[in-house]
């Protein structure tokens, strides 16, 4: 029960001589709602093609409910569904003939799931693809997508474009779905607020590197914000382990840490400020901070073995007070 | 149920906390009284349209503070208050909630004597509408 259903080892991708994927490791539990994060263009949908084998690895392999990308049976085709970017459709034929036309293609349909689905996003069975808005397409494909009821779902960036009723129509579907024993949901997207609603775990992808694979609880509890206030003025600081982001105003600093712990405490304690005070962050905030980082790399969230504890290397020990952003 | 919850995306509170937190002010304003069945996790989740491991921890959270207790094959009930922090551990639980109080309300410029007023009345509120629903 508990073996991922996606497994990707040194999964790596070139488009000439420019790296898009860096060797990925990357594993999906099996039942997780996966939120699949990054900036444009980080590599998320060139992972998806890869996983899906429309896209061949330059190096690496993944295995994808336990076969391997490149030879995905079709009885394993089946057990995925599949979304792409942009809500492509046959404009040509009207809803019940995608809907014909999707179905002869799996071996098992449920009517009432894309009856419901069509019905959300308020479409008929007579309309024309090639006539629907953006939204609509966009439900049209939701519809065609989990119909087959789907073991592993894979979504790249489904709620582009789409209105906030659309997209809360979106997160409800896939709510619905992954309800089923289980049901696994890999999605890319850039709205952080989907992500708080309805993913349990989170992958970030930063320039092909992935600097983050953990339960998205436990994201927010590494990434945490003190503000310490000053007398007089902010000393220089010496290198603090997991400093992501630093703000200076006049007597007070604003201090990001990944991976938070009392040591670092004791040291923010030993600088003279007469007070230390947590500032709880957004999740936006949690995720900007860790990705604008400056410089090397060098913070990774793990999964380390059974316990689920979080595990963070640091390659690079320290950044110090020169490399602070100026407010 | 007279309860409604409701969850803000973008808040600094995660959103099992903002439940949790309801939850509990629901029940410190008689919203909830003991013995009060709340909705089961499925249902919750859907209502909210949030992950339904989510309103799970939330209740987790609650039952082992014993907020809620769960009654087998029937559901999450609310608890028969008692407390179960020692008082060294409540003094420590009102002094750091004070702080946070403290520092914020310090940039204010009220009068001691003035914010001490407010905070008697806000008190006197929970302490009535909580009485006037038992």
């Amino acid at each position: 029960m508990n073996e991922p259903v996606i497994e990707t080892r040194d999964l790596t991708r070139y488009f000439g001589k420019k790296q898009i994927v860096a060797p990925l490791n990357l594993s999906v539990p099996r039942g997780s709602i996966f939120g699949f994060l990054g900036r444009n263009g980080a590599g998320k949908s060139t992972t998806i093609r890869m996983l899906l084998g429309l896209l061949e690895p330059t190096r690496g392999s993944s295995l994808v409910l336990g076969e391997d990308s490149q030879n995905l049976s079709p009885q394993t085709r089946g057990r995925i569904g599949y979304l792409a970017e942009g809500h492509h459709v046959y404009g040509w034929m009207s809803i019940a003939e995608c809907a014909r036309f999707q179905s002869s293609s799996f071996t098992h349909w449920n009517d009432k799931i894309f009856e419901g689905i069509i019905r959300h996003f308020n479409l008929e069975r007579a309309m024309k693809a090639g006539n629907l808005s953006r939204g609509q397409r966009a439900g049209l494909c939701l519809a065609l997508t989990l119909a087959p009821e789907p073991e592993l779902l894979i979504l790249d960036d489904p709620a582009l474009g789409l209105d906030p009723v659309a997209r809360r129509s979106l997160l409800q579907s896939m709510l619905f779905v992954a309800r089923g024993e289980g049901r696994t949901i890999l999605f890319s997207s850039h709205l952080l607020s989907d992500v708080e609603r309805v993913a349990d775990h989170i992958a970030i992808l930063d320039n092909g590197v992935l600097r983050a694979n953990c339960p998205l609880d436990t994201f927010r509890e590494s990434v945490r914000q003190w503000v310490l206030h000053f007398a007089g003025d902010v000393p220089v600081l010496p290198p603090l382990p997991g400093l992501l982001q630093s703000f200076r105003t006049p007597g007070e600093i604003a201090l990001t840490f990944a991976n938070f712990d009392e040591s670092i405490m004791a040291q923010l304690e030993n600088l003279g400020a007469f007070r230390i005070e947590e500032v709880p962050l957004s999740l936006e905030d949690a995720f900007i901070s860790y990705l604008s980082e400056r410089g090397e790399k060098s913070f990774f969230l793990q999964e380390n073995g059974a316990d689920g504890a979080l595990k963070m290397d640091v390659e690079q020990p320290s950044r110090n007070a020169s490399q602070e952003v100026a407010r | 149920m007279a309860l409604e919850f409701r969850v803000t995306t973008g808040s600094n509170l995660p959103i099992y906390r903002q439940i949790t937190d309801q939850v509990r002010r629901a029940i410190a304003t008689g919203a909830l009284l003991p013995g009060e069945q709340l909705p089961s996790v499925r249902a919750l989740a859907e209502i909210l349209v949030v992950n339904p491991n989510t309103v799970a921890r939330a209740y987790a959270d609650l039952t082992q503070e014993g907020v809620l207790e769960s009654q087998a094959g029937k559901g999450l009930f609310v608890a028969q208050r008692r407390q179960k922090y020692s008082r060294a551990e409540r003094v420590r639980r009102l002094d750091s909630a004070l702080d946070a109080f403290v520092h914020e309300v310090l940039f204010l410029d009220f009068k001691a004597e003035e914010i001490v007023t407010v905070l008697q009345r806000k008190l006197a509120e929970i302490e009535g509408t909580s009485a006037s629903k038992k």
